[in-house]
């Protein structure tokens, strides 16, 4: 399987007021090439940790204490980038250039006082040695293309003369711009409204197709998975417990908390029964114990004790 | 914008107008008022005025009338420009004003300059070195100022001054200048002398501003627009600039707004220390002396000076920050 | 289906569940004192209070007191080692050794090493009225008999500014208590008026505010300080400059509860109150008032420098407090002319005072209001 990004190990601290917290312990996945790749995991899980560590997005309190992140562009020498330096060009160059992110947050992702042009713009020519004339163009061009009309005249608003749905796309379109070869989505559509998120959730399928990027989709919506995703990652309190194809994930679970996040999704659920909630929250007691991923026959991977996993492969 | 700005501006006349009344009620608070320190300095001088020249006095100031038509007609002289007479100086009022306004206006505006100068670059790189050495030295410099009085600045600069360099630090001119007519060597001699009051009124103000600007940069630093940014690829350096510090000197700009009646303030009570011919000891004395349409006037010009300022200033801000403009 | 039981895996830090646990009354004590400046600072402002509280019991003079031996003298330095290098396990100070200098006929003071004044700690020395009530005479150091200590100096008319500073810390200190309880008064109750009726009680308040706020503070007071009838006595004075004080002060509070009142009035849990309902003197005082309490005090302390400062201004021009009251700014006023420092520097340590207490409080305002804010990331470090 070709893999763009494979995490090994990742782990990261947070120095909190009352001590320190481990938000990641122990994370690993793979990427596949021009797939859609979903974590899905409740608040608390590490998904947006993740994510922000592939960009090295973590900052103080928040510390990477441990793994590495291997990222195999096609257009550059692989690196690895926990270890890069903080004046490394690669950096940069990483930032928008090779892997882009959406954010949860329309509303306050993008700066009130320039405008929506400028802000796109902007991501062109921190990559690209461009006129200012030719950056804007491109702009308008991406923003038409995630749905944006009227360019002329939007090209030069300010974003919070936007509605919600339209911020978030200006974001994709910010991200999209300089054709990244990941594309990282953070809960894009958690804050909008629902008939909104379809329409955002549409245009990220649609634009993965065509462009054939990869896409790391970061979500606690088992429903958008299974529209969206080709391999599943689910996370709980830092850690990962099962990864898988969304067909294998989805029709047959093997760790219990994934059966309990399916079970409590309330079109799965049989009629006329109350819906199921899931016994364990963040905080809950008795989760000392951590076991390392055990890989199954079919390329699945689970957290669990190996005796409790059949077809495991030694 | 230009709604804005017509709005700002009308809105201004109201506030003014009630500035008026506030300072005409303070100025009629004191016991007595100029006709009563007439007769008593000419009853010390041994002069038993007649009651038909305390009523003509009285008369002359309008001050047989009601209250209310009393403030009207000290209102409407202010609006004509004619501010009354100072019987202190014996001089009319305008004349006192125009000689010393320009000084407390240039004094003030000159600590302002200070003030952004010196706070802008030291709070934004305390902000982004939060914890540094840099930023423990320079935190603890604008907790000591911001704590320390004006006039104890004043007081300790004019002896550092004297002791250390030999110069008589008080007033704003060389003694051959003071009474000089305006010429080219005057203005030279003005400059020379007016660093000192700038950096004593604008030192607590820029290290009240200073902490001010670090605290909102510090709250936008790990704002998700800046993370956006970030994740764009925008360079260290840039990010810094273009996105918390564009927002975050807003308020910055605004502190224009209250750091100006504070600055004016202070200017007030430096001039007194240092023996500045500005407004503020002109002010002093006529408290002092119950000289009420002097201290009026003077009080009235220092409200206006104040809130023509927070005009520009909001003006100023609408100008940088597109979420105002558009409201 | 029904529950799932979950053999939980993940690995959760302790510190989580505590954190479950702890009331937010807690957490504000947890982050103050993790704030190790602005916890020191209530305490040096805690023990300010405490002796200026009882300055009587803690100068050993009182403000009028007259050492015609002291005009103008130096701060004493205290000894265990006298001039021959023996070691007295009581401290002592030397008495002054005056000279007038023949060529700028300024008294000098040095030591004369022969006249000795053992410290005594808890003794009987000048009778003073405890609080103008209770007759004392015990302090908590001085001098036999005939001795004199002057830690601090005296001033040209000889009193002890030891004494003087702090028997005017007393007035310094409690006016900005005193003017700060006037604002909170006004601000809570302008600005509650203004967030929670809304309409035009909300625009005049806000008008009301913004003359204020564009008002020069000094001036304004200076005038209003000068219309104070001069034959008032000093207790009333006190109050006035307070009063004149607060009445410009109370617009910064006033802002911040109207904002609060604003955007809590469209909480859940307001409306939740008032649906089950509850009366409006009781969402205020129950629901709204205690969300946001923490806060206020913040923003209260915060507001004392700024009144300290102004009395001390005001008196320092001659307008505010007058002698034989005794507060920092009424000290101050004699060292009006740079020559003071010059000669008599120890006569700007009301000054250092000052500086000190106004420092310690925005520290300590500072601290609380960065513990109260509950989305502070201050505290961490």
């Amino acid at each position: 399987m070709d893999t763009v990004l494979k995490v090994r190990e990742l782990a990261v601290d947070f120095k909190t007021d009352i001590g320190l917290t481990h938000a990641l312990v122990d994370v690993g996945f793979d990427m596949p090439r021009g797939k859609v790749t979903a974590i899905v995991g409740e608040s608390g899980s590490g998904k947006s940790v993740t994510a922000n560590c592939i960009m090295r997005l973590v900052q103080p309190p928040g510390r990477i204490v441990g793994g590495r992140i291997d990222f195999a562009p096609e257009s550059m020498d692989p690196f690895e980038i926990v270890s890069l330096g903080k004046r490394d060009p690669r950096l940069q160059e990483l930032r928008g250039g090779l892997i882009s992110m959406v954010f949860q947050e329309p509303m306050t992702a993008l700066s009130p006082v320039y405008t929506v042009g400028n802000q796109v713009a902007e991501a062109i020519l921190c990559h690209r040695k461009v006129g200012r004339r030719q950056a804007w163009k491109e702009a308008a061009e991406m923003l038409e293309r995630v749905g944006i009309g009227d360019i002329d005249r939007r090209i030069k608003m300010y974003p919070f003369e936007f509605s919600g749905g339209m911020r978030q796309r200006v974001v994709i379109a910010m991200a999209l711009v300089c054709h990244p070869e990941v594309l990282i989505c953070d809960e894009p559509t958690t804050a909008l409204d629902v008939t909104v998120q379809a329409e955002i959730l549409t245009l990220i399928r649609n634009l993965q197709q065509e462009l054939n990027n990869s896409v790391l989709f970061i979500t606690h919506d088992i429903g958008v998975v299974a529209q969206l995703a080709d391999q599943v990652v689910v996370m709980y309190q830092g850690r990962v417990l099962e990864i898988g194809t969304v067909r294998q994930v989805l029709k047959d679970p093997m760790h219990p908390y994934t059966k309990g996040l399916l079970a409590a999704i309330p079109g799965l659920a049989p009629k006329g029964q109350p819906l199921a909630t899931i016994a364990s929250v963040v905080g809950d007691t008795d989760i000392a114990r951590p076991y390392p991923l055990v890989t199954l026959g079919d390329g699945r991977q689970v957290s669990l004790p190996r005796e409790q996993v059949p077809g495991a492969i030694v | 914008m230009r709604s804005y700005l017509i709005s700002r501006v009308l809105g201004m006349i109201p506030t003014l107008a009630i500035i008026s009344v506030i300072i005409f009620v303070v100025i009629q608070l004191p016991p007595g008022d100029i006709v009563t320190s007439t007769l008593d300095r000419l009853q010390a001088q041994g002069v038993d005025p007649t009651e038909e020249y305390v009523q003509n006095l009285r008369a002359q100031y309008n001050l047989d009338k009601p209250l209310v038509q009393q403030y009207f007609y000290w209102a409407g002289n202010l609006l004509t420009g004619d501010m009354g007479y100072s019987h202190l100086y014996s001089r009319p009022v305008n004349e006192l004003l125009w000689e010393r306004l320009g000084y407390t206006l240039s004094i003030t505006v000159s600590a302002l300059l200070f003030m952004w100068i010196v706070a802008l670059p030291l709070g934004i790189y305390s902000a982004i070195r939060q914890y540094s050495i840099g930023d423990y030295i320079m935190t603890s410099i604008a907790l000591v100022g911001v704590a320390t009085p004006p006039f104890m600045v004043a007081l300790i600069f004019m002896h550092v001054g004297f002791e250390w360099f030999g110069v008589s630090t008080g007033g704003l001119f060389s003694p051959e200048y003071e009474d000089a007519p305006w010429s080219w060597g005057r203005v030279v001699d003005l400059l020379s002398h007016i660093w000192l009051p700038m950096i004593i009124v604008g030192l607590g103000s820029a290290a009240f501003t200073m902490r001010i600007l670090r605290a909102n940069l510090l709250d936008e630093l790990n704002k998700p627009y800046v993370v956006t940014a970030r994740a764009k690829g925008v360079g260290p350096a840039k990010l810094i600039l273009k996105y918390p510090v564009r927002i975050a000197v807003n308020p910055f700009i605004s502190t224009i707004g209250f750091m100006l009646p504070a600055l004016i303030s202070g200017e007030a009570i430096v001039s007194l220390v240092m023996g500045l011919p500005t407004i503020g000891p002109l002010l002093l004395q006529a408290l002092l002396n119950q000289d009420m349409f002097l201290a009026g006037s003077l009080l009235m010009w220092l409200a206006i000076l104040t809130v023509v300022g927070i005009l520009l200033s909001d003006i100023l801000l609408a100008w940088l920050d597109p979420r105002i403009r558009y409201e | 289906m029904s529950d799932v039981a979950l053999n939980p895996v993940a690995e959760t830090p302790a510190s989580r569940e505590e954190s479950a646990t702890i009331s937010p009354r807690r957490l504000i004590w947890i982050r103050f004192r993790r704030h190790r400046l602005a916890y020191a600072s209530g305490i040096f402002l805690l023990l300010m209070y405490i002796v200026t509280g009882f300055c009587e019991f803690v100068s050993p003079y009182g403000t009028t007191t007259r050492n015609d031996d002291a005009i103008n003298a130096p701060p004493m330095r205290v000894h265990f080692f006298d001039a021959e290098g023996n070691f007295h396990l009581r401290p002592f100070v030397y008495a002054y050794h005056m000279e007038v200098n023949e060529d700028t006929w300024m008294r000098e003071y040095s030591e004369d090493t022969s006249r000795r004044f053992p410290i005594r700690f808890f003794a009987r020395g000048e009778p003073y009225a405890m609080w103008n009530v209770f007759d004392m005479d015990r302090h908590l150091f001085t001098t036999d008999e005939g001795g004199y200590i002057h830690l601090f100096g005296t001033d040209q008319l000889g009193r002890d500014m030891f004494s003087r500073v702090f028997y005017g810390g007393r007035i310094s200190m409690s006016i900005g208590l005193v003017g700060v309880v006037l604002t909170l008064v006004l601000g809570i109750l302008l600005g509650g008026i203004a967030g929670y009726l809304g309409g035009i009680a909300d625009r005049v308040v806000n008008k009301v505010i913004e003359v204020l706020t564009s008002l020069p503070g000094l001036p304004l007071w200076m005038a209003l300080s000068a219309a104070l009838p001069a034959h008032w006595s000093p207790i009333l004075v006190y109050f006035g400059i307070s009063i004149i004080l607060s009445l410009f002060g109370w617009t910064g509070l006033a802002r911040q509860v109207r904002g609060r009142f604003l955007s809590l009035r469209e909480e859940e849990f307001v409306m939740a109150a008032r649906l089950i309902g509850a009366d409006t003197p009781r969402v205020i005082t129950k629901h709204m008032l205690p969300s946001f309490s923490s806060h206020i005090i913040a923003t209260a302390t915060l507001a004392v420098p700024g009144m300290i400062l102004g009395e001390t201004a005001l008196s320092f021009l001659g307008i505010g407090l007058r002698p034989p009251v005794v507060s920092w700014g009424v000290l101050l006023f004699q060292a009006q002319n740079p020559l003071v420092i010059e000669l008599t520097p120890w006569q700007m340590l009301p000054g250092l005072f000052v500086v000190l207490v106004v420092m310690a409080f925005n520290l300590f305002g500072d601290g609380l209001r960065d513990a109260a804010d509950p989305y502070s990331t201050a505290a961490v470090k």
